[in-house]
């Protein structure tokens, strides 16, 4: 007989991090993936591709593309519990550049993406105000009227982009850091940092939280929507179906880009959340109910946001007609409420034929006032959440209890998608043996979140709006696209599909529907390469690239064309994500080819 | 007739008002008549006296024209004193500054209700409060997450010190295990008293007979 076989704790893995129950798992997708976008770009895009009629390529996309691919990645990160960087080396190690192309670009948007959440804070300790201080515009030196660029445009805007950015009138000219700006980015960090301290067992409690709250506030919102004067005119404007847009290609794209990047795919959030699941967790009905709630979501938001707009434009369209009732009242000498919205146009033709010339003389000035005008604005993005939302709110009654709703929304729609960005990063660096080992997480975690702090400062400068514009529309895009194509090839070919349907078919029990092989086989690839095909060509047709520059001087948007490093910048942050996958490949190829010929001359 | 051509030849000391009462009162409107008439010239004096001691305004100083249905008419302050001749218009402008505020809260009205068209009013300051409300907030919120980050971390040291002590304590406690609690088919060595078992003296250790390595 033999001694007694003693077991060292030491020697034996740790295990890994899980879930505390499925609903955890499901609340952190679905807080990861219902953020800012389902606001702020989907009821823009409803409004520019045709209304409710919108809603059809919408919902083709989402079961073409949508489902199928949230549904891949949860499942390689069931299957693989790791991390991007792992999952991808165990599927073939050639494609380790995959999860590292991941990181990169998860890096890159945590970068510029908490800063919403410091704007979002910085509003909202603002709301505390009465009146709300976008509301009227400041002073000017002399106190006899209002600031001069506040006039020529709106209080709302002059808030945003005088005293919340203080931006520049170019891109060129940096300006300084602002230190109210500095801040709130600093505190936005520490709020994400002590939400993903502990892992998943802070994060699985925050994400209660994130998820929940802003469908309570939506609702709080849709309610108070609804029964605004003239909101039933944004919501008629909207849901009027427009069938002829459907013809445009320029819909569907649309329709398939905005669920691509609306469920986050791509960015190894999802692999990560996944991978800290029970190995039996039926992740194929969680990825059905994630991307349903995600898109309901957005058609929600976008009811409470068309009611906005119809609030919004009526309030704009009722004040520019009682301004020119004002003025002709004025100019004329004409009783009080002898002019009224009704009776507005046969008077005005009245005065013109019996005072022609004081008419004439005053024509410049009467405003042409179109309701429809007002409701076509369609703006979306920074734009429709922090200036017409804002410029509804402070004429709404209470508008500060509002107001601090709608920014807690904002708060916890961003910090939900942050924590999905961090867990893509970290969960590939605490799995890596050299580095887990030797710091504990929350050394790591908060040298991350400081290195992202300190970069993020960038976008604090005056001239950080025109950078957060820049990477939000390049830092993601082309790579994403690419790294979900070879995620979705390298899964059907070169891992096999029949392997993973096995694998799958252990880790669930079920066997898997042909809607989902032939999604991930054929419809899924085709439709990625013809968005990476369109998005090549459109940015190749454009020729330069330009931005939106705010003129102080003259109150609006200008055009101006991207200066020659911005380009460079641009170019560098497409390349370096996608330049990953390539030399992955590469690297791998060489070490083993390497440890080949050493094996080789050994023997 | 005599009013009409005091406006016509000095027109720069004569000022246009023009009230909007329905705007401010709503349902509570009074309709503008002689009597209310009387009370502008009335106020106009008042502000005339108040401005500087020297004059003697009296309400029939005060001469309005072209009342429209707007309601808005001219106004001039003539001096008696002088005969014929209006009041200079900085002077007016002074007096009627200076007492805005009395003049606006005798018809209920505001700076934006009864305007005086040449005399721009001073727009009120915004109340401004010594520290600004959002760094207050700012910092109670700062507080908050710095004292949650604080608990945490500290309470995660704590945890992995304990775990720490407790494994070397369980190997530590294992080490010496392995000297006491060695079974041997099923029955700990402690039992089995080796000196009272017989030794085979076949199979003792004798090194010389095995070659050495």
């Amino acid at each position: 007989g033999l001694a007694g076989v003693s077991t060292r704790v030491g020697v034996m893995d740790k295990s890994r991090p899980l879930w505390d129950n499925p609903v955890q798992f499901v609340f952190a997708c679905i807080s990861y993936a219902v953020g800012l976008g389902n606001v702020w770009r989907f009821p823009y895009l409803c409004q520019m591709y045709g209304g409710g009629g919108f809603l059809i390529p919408y919902f083709i996309m989402l079961i073409v593309e949508g489902m199928p691919l949230l549904y891949m990645e949860l499942a390689v990160g069931q299957r693989m519990r790791q991390g991007s960087i792992g999952a991808w080396k165990i599927i073939s190690p050639y494609l380790c550049g995959v999860g590292v192309a991941s990181v990169v670009v998860s890096f890159f948007l945590s970068m510029y993406y908490n800063v919403i959440n410091a704007w979002a804070f910085w509003y909202l300790f603002h709301s505390f105000q009465d009146p709300l201080p976008w509301a009227t515009c400041p002073l000017n030196s002399n106190r006899t009227g209002y600031e001069e660029e506040c006039e020529k445009t709106s209080s709302t805007q002059y808030f945003w982009y005088r005293q919340t950015l203080n931006i520049s009138p170019s891109l060129e000219v940096s300006g300084a850091v602002q230190w109210e700006q500095a801040l709130c980015l600093t505190l936005a960090w520490l709020v994400v940092y002590l939400c993903i301290l502990r892992g998943t067992e802070s994060t699985g409690k925050v994400v209660y939280v994130t998820a929940s709250l802003p469908y309570c506030v939506l609702i709080i919102y849709l309610i108070r929507g609804l029964t605004l004067h003239g909101a039933v005119n944004g919501l008629i404007y909207m849901f009027t179906p427009k069938l002829e847009q459907l013809s445009n290609p320029k819909t569907w794209i649309s329709a398939a880009t905005q669920i691509f990047f609306s469920l986050g795919l791509g960015f190894g959030s999802l692999i990560a959340f996944a991978s800290y699941n029970e190995p039996s967790n039926n992740c194929e009905r969680h990825a059905i109910i994630v991307s349903l709630i995600n898109s309901a979501t957005s058609i929600f938001a976008s009811i409470v946001t068309f009611s906005i707009y119809g609030f919004k434009a009526t309030f704009n369209y009722e004040s520019c007609i009682n301004k020119v009732i004002l003025l002709l009242l004025n100019a004329f000498d004409l009783e009080e409420g002898s002019l009224t919205a009704d009776n507005l146009n046969e008077m005005k033709d009245y005065l013109m034929a019996t005072h022609p010339q004081e008419y004439a003389q005053l024509l410049p000035q009467l405003k042409n006032c179109s309701l429809e005008a007002e409701l076509d604005t369609a703006v979306q993005g920074t734009g429709l959440a922090f200036i017409v939302y804002s410029e509804a709110i402070k004429n709404m009654e209470v508008s500060q209890l509002y107001s601090v709703l709608y920014f807690v929304m904002l708060l916890m729609l961003g910090i939900g998608s942050m924590l999905g960005n961090t867990a893509a990063i970290l969960t590939p660096l605490t799995d890596s043996k050299v580095i887990a080992t030797r710091f504990p997480k929350e050394v790591i975690s908060g040298v991350v979140c400081f290195i992202n702090c300190i970069i993020g400062l960038i976008f604090t400068m005056e001239a950080g709006n025109y950078w957060f514009d820049i990477f939000n529309d390049y830092a993601a895009t082309l790579s994403l696209l690419l790294i979900v194509l070879v995620e979705t090839i390298a899964v059907c070919y070169i891992y096999g599909l029949r392997r993973f349907e096995k694998d799958l078919h252990t880790m669930i029990g079920r066997k898997l529907n042909w809607y989902w092989k032939v999604m991930w086989a054929f419809a899924s690839p085709l439709l990625i390469i013809s968005l990476f095909i369109f998005y090549l060509t459109d940015y190749i047709l454009t020729g330069t690239l330009q931005y939106q520059a705010w003129d102080g001087t003259q109150g609006q948007l200008v055009t101006k064309d991207y200066p020659g490093y911005a380009l460079a910048v641009i170019g560098l942050l497409v390349a370096s994500s996608t330049m990953c996958i390539p030399l992955g490949a590469l690297v791998t190829f060489v070490r083993k080819r390497l440890k080949r010929e050493r094996v080789s001359t050994v023997a | 007739m005599f009013a009409f051509l005091l406006f016509v030849s000095d027109a720069q000391n004569a000022f246009k008002v023009r009230l909007s009462i329905k705007t401010a009162l709503g349902d509570n409107a009074y309709a503008w008549d002689a009597n209310e008439e009387y009370l502008f010239k009335a106020m106009v004096a008042f502000t005339m006296r108040r401005y500087s001691t020297k004059t003697t305004t009296q309400i029939s100083n005060v001469l309005l024209c072209n009342v429209t249905d707007r309601v808005s008419f001219w106004f001039v302050v003539t001096d008696s004193s002088k005969n014929t001749t209006t009041v200079p218009g900085s002077e007016v402008e002074a007096a009627i500054r200076m007492n805005r505020n009395r003049i606006n809260n005798a018809f209920l009205l505001s700076d934006k209700t009864l305007q005086f068209l040449k005399i721009s009013s001073t727009l009120a300051p915004p109340v401004e409060p010594s520290t600004p409300v959002w760094l207050i907030v700012f910092g109670v919120v700062l507080c908050l997450i710095v004292a949650a980050i604080v608990f945490l971390v500290v309470a995660g040291i704590q945890q992995r010190k304990k775990k720490n002590k407790e494994s070397t304590e369980r190997e530590n406690l294992e080490e010496k295990g392995e000297v006491t609690i060695t079974i041997e088919n099923g029955i700990p060595c402690e039992t089995l008293d080796l000196k009272a078992g017989h030794i085979n003296g076949v199979f003792s250790a004798d090194d010389e007979r095995f070659t050495s390595l």
